[in-house]
């Protein structure tokens, strides 16, 4: 039974676009997904091995087919094997988009790389000196690209450690190398997750784990702290600023351009090609009233944090955007990006263009960009968007009105900066119980889940019970769509939040940035922990995925564990075919890095695992309750 | 009265339809609980797999109108519905002789190891469509009324002759 637009998602935006695809005959990814039920149980429990041309091999989860692949791995050996699997993919996709970012930054400090400049000086400043890099009379190109050739090194390093890890707290750093899981590259690790994995080489469920959670590390400590760190110091770290979010942002007079994907580096151009006068008088003439930017997914989170740029939605809205009619450009880079966005595009007059060298799809206008033409590049999409203008259809523009403002731009300098340079304050907070702990929601949407439902019921329930939530990627949408990134969504919090936001004119819900900002949680976490001499481990604190999906979130869920926090996710790792790799996540890794997961769809219960959790751990520091 | 018919040439042996029906004779009746269940949930429908052809076929009960296995049933284990002809078995009354098993054409009955006595196809009786016609991602198991599923078949087997006879065969 297909459900229906109320049961898709409770976004009203999303609805009204539903509806309206519904009437246009139009299919979106609940359409796709009602076609693909049932779906492959052997896949669902991932006991189905491709790793081997003797195979495909699936165990048979009842016990009365095949217990072993041709190779004699059992269900817990393919299980293990997949989720590392799952894992390399995930880092691979945040460390290489740090891998540009870094290319990026040593061409600027080239001078290669003319559209880019140093935005942030003390930010390059404080890295430098992390790296034991001078800066004293130096040029800060000089400093740059000092700095970005140790970066740079980092991929390829072979022995450890990835210098960032040290920001853990000590104490984390010996629960590491007691396991025998400190990273010592960042793509070692990845390779070695693809060497493990194949035929014939690790068949131990608990040593590829533990491996897994090396590469997560390189991940989270690793490739997604170096893409956000080096993408403040070149465009500049966030700050708190205002704007609005959901798919009432685009504009009816406006050209509408959209950024999707999840980099900030040909984005940050768009956003200043779109404000280039050229363009606008050209957009003028084309019959708009201006150009607007609005985001979608990570590209969307960066542009926001750092400009204000108006998101236009979540992870499922990419194709409603294009459902508009208003969208004269989706302007694509990396990852999360729906190859459904080609056949659409055709149904519209949205120009589908995609930018990145590794990423093309079906239906798009391929414009290519590259660090040293990065401007350019920009103002020829503004261009073709502007020029696409006069092709809307008027009469198929349908722009549903729901917007929400939201406060942003929360990243870990801001909000210790907020609290007087010192976390002492939260601290504070956190001892006299005004705040009960820390919870860090983050994560995709999956149609699995209605839209938008697990994220803003398991933050609504948090902040009610007076935990403070930290968020990045498609949660952070979701909650400003609800307006719970407003300061006045206070409000909706308990007595004890609500009065330390008040006071300090914060949201209950702080938007930490894009997927790769997870990392700034980590530091923020490493401060809180660094300042009371504990390890992250021993923190009020617990993580949410509720909406997962991407491969991407898999390495986030080991790293954040990894890092010693309990992490409840909404949907149903494929693991449950192996009762052993399914006891060592949710138990097993409790004793080896004092965190493990836990899996509940249902976010009040979501909420009450993480809130005790938060007990537990206040308990632990001897803190009331 | 509907039937599980089967189109082998749809088969390619992913066996959802061998999940789909342990699930559906499972305790909870979710994927993820019934894997880790205790007994074990068993299916009752198998993909058979012909190597001489490299095809699979799904093997499900005929739930036959003149069902042996019912006839040679000692203790009225095995009992077919006058109206629906479907064969049911009650594990209670079953006394695990196999007679059932010696008599099946299709090797239809299976065993269940923990209570010792034969186990065999239902047709989901909670269900609209059985699971696993339900779950068989290609149509190779359809639940149709026989004459429909036949008239299909004799309807494209005929525009093939008529496709023929137009293209100038046997004038």
């Amino acid at each position: 039974m297909a459900k229906n637009v109320y049961e898709k998602s409770v976004d009203p935006a999303t609805r009204a676009m539903l509806l309206e695809a519904e009437r246009a005959g139009i299919e979106t990814a609940w359409d796709r997904f009602e076609k693909q039920q049932p779906q492959c149980g052997f896949g669902m429990l991932g006991v189905c091995c491709r790793n081997c041309n003797m195979g495909p091999c699936r165990i048979d989860p009842f016990g009365e087919g095949a217990d072993r692949g041709v190779c004699g791995a059992t269900a817990d050996i393919i299980v293990a094997r997949n989720l590392l699997r799952m894992i390399a993919a995930g880092a691979a996709a945040h460390s290489d988009h740090a891998r540009d970012a870094v290319m990026t930054f040593k061409e600027m400090a080239e001078g290669k790389a003319q559209s880019y400049r140093i935005k942030d000086e003390a930010k390059l400043k404080a890295l430098a000196s992390e790296y034991n890099i001078s800066t004293g009379d130096r040029s800060p190109e000089d400093v740059a690209l000092e700095l970005a050739n140790v970066l740079l090194s980092e991929f390829g390093r072979q022995t450890g450690p990835i210098q960032f890890t040290r920001r853990a707290p000590p104490k984390r750093q010996k629960v590491w190398e007691a396991a025998g899981i400190d990273p010592r590259g960042i793509d070692r690790e990845i390779v070695e997750c693809m060497h493990r994995t194949h035929i014939g080489v690790d068949n131990d469920p608990v040593h590829i784990l533990l491996h897994g959670l090396r590469t997560s590390i390189s991940d989270g400590w690793g490739g997604s702290m170096i893409a956000t760190d080096v993408q403040d110091v070149l465009f500049g770290t966030p700050t708190p600023t205002t704007s609005e979010s959901n798919l009432g942002v685009l504009k009816e007079d406006e050209v509408n351009i959209i950024v999707h994907g999840h980099e900030p580096i040909l984005s940050e151009m768009i956003v200043a090609a779109a404000e280039d006068p050229d363009m606008i008088a050209l957009a003028k003439k084309a019959g708009a009233k201006g150009i607007s930017v609005a985001g979608m997914c990570c590209t969307g989170n960066e542009v926001l944090m750092r400009h204000g740029i108006p998101t236009a939605g979540n992870f499922l809205q990419q194709e409603l955007a294009m459902i508009t009619g208003a969208v004269e450009a989706m302007v694509v880079d990396v990852q999360c990006i729906m190859p459904a966005l080609g056949n659409l595009a055709g149904c519209y007059h949205t120009k589908f263009i995609s930018t990145s060298p590794k990423a093309d799809f079906p239906g798009t206008v391929r414009m290519e960009y590259h660090e040293e033409k990065a401007l350019e590049t920009a103002r020829e999409i503004v261009r073709a968007a502007v020029e696409n203008y006069p092709n809307r259809d008027r009469a198929r523009v349908n722009i549903p009105k729901e917007k929400s403002a939201c406060m942003v731009g929360f990243s870990a300098e801001a909000i210790l900066g907020a609290l007087g340079g010192t976390p002492q304050p939260l601290i504070d907070a956190i001892v006299s119980g005004a705040v009960k702990g820390v919870g860090a929601v983050v994560g995709c949407n999956n149609v699995k889940i209605q839209h938008d439902y697990g994220h803003v019921n398991l933050v609504r329930e948090l902040i009610k019970n007076d935990v403070l939530v930290v968020t990045t990627g498609c949660n952070a949408i979701a909650c400003a769509k609800a307006g719970l990134l407003r300061p006045e969504a206070a409000k909706e919090a308990g007595s004890g939040l609500r009065s330390v936001c008040e006071a300090l004119g914060v949201p209950p819900v702080l938007h930490m940035g894009s997927c790769v900002d997870i990392s700034r949680i980590l530091v923020l976490a490493a401060a809180l922990a660094n300042h009371l001499g504990v390890d992250i481990s021993d923190l009020p604190a617990a993580g949410a995925a509720p909406e997962w999906m991407s491969e991407k979130a898999v390495s986030i869920g080991a790293y954040v564990i990894a890092s010693g926090v309990y992490t409840v996710l909404g949907t149903v790792p494929p693991v449950l075919g192996s009762s052993a790799v399914t006891k060592l996540l949710t138990q097993g890794t409790e004793g080896v890095i004092g965190a493990s997961f836990a899996v509940e769809p249902d976010p009040f219960k979501a909420a009450k695992l993480m809130i005790e959790r938060i007990e537990e751990k206040r308990a632990g520091l001897g803190l009331g309750a | 009265m509907k039937e599980i018919l089967v189109r082998p040439e749809r088969c390619l042996g992913c066996r959802s339809c061998e999940i789909a029906c342990a699930v559906e004779h499972s305790e909870t009746k979710g994927l993820f609980s019934a894997a880790s269940e205790k007994p074990t949930p068993r299916k009752r429908v198998y993909v058979e797999f012909a190597p001489e052809y490299a095809i699979s076929v799904p093997m499900v009960c005929r739930h036959c109108e003149d069902a042996p296995c019912v006839s040679v049933c000692p203790t009225g284990a095995l009992r077919q519905d006058g109206v629906t002809r479907i064969v049911s078995h009650d594990p209670e009354a079953c006394i695990g002789c196999w007679t059932c098993a010696s008599v099946c054409s299709y090797g239809m009955i299976g065993r269940n190891r923990e209570e010792r006595v034969a186990i065999k196809c239902d047709r989901c009786p909670d269900m609209e469509v059985p699971a696993c016609a339900a779950a068989c991602p290609t149509g190779a198991l359809v639940y149709k009324e026989v004459e429909e599923f036949s008239g299909s078949k004799r309807a494209e087997s005929a525009l093939k002759m008529a496709r023929g006879v137009a293209a100038g065969g046997s004038r």
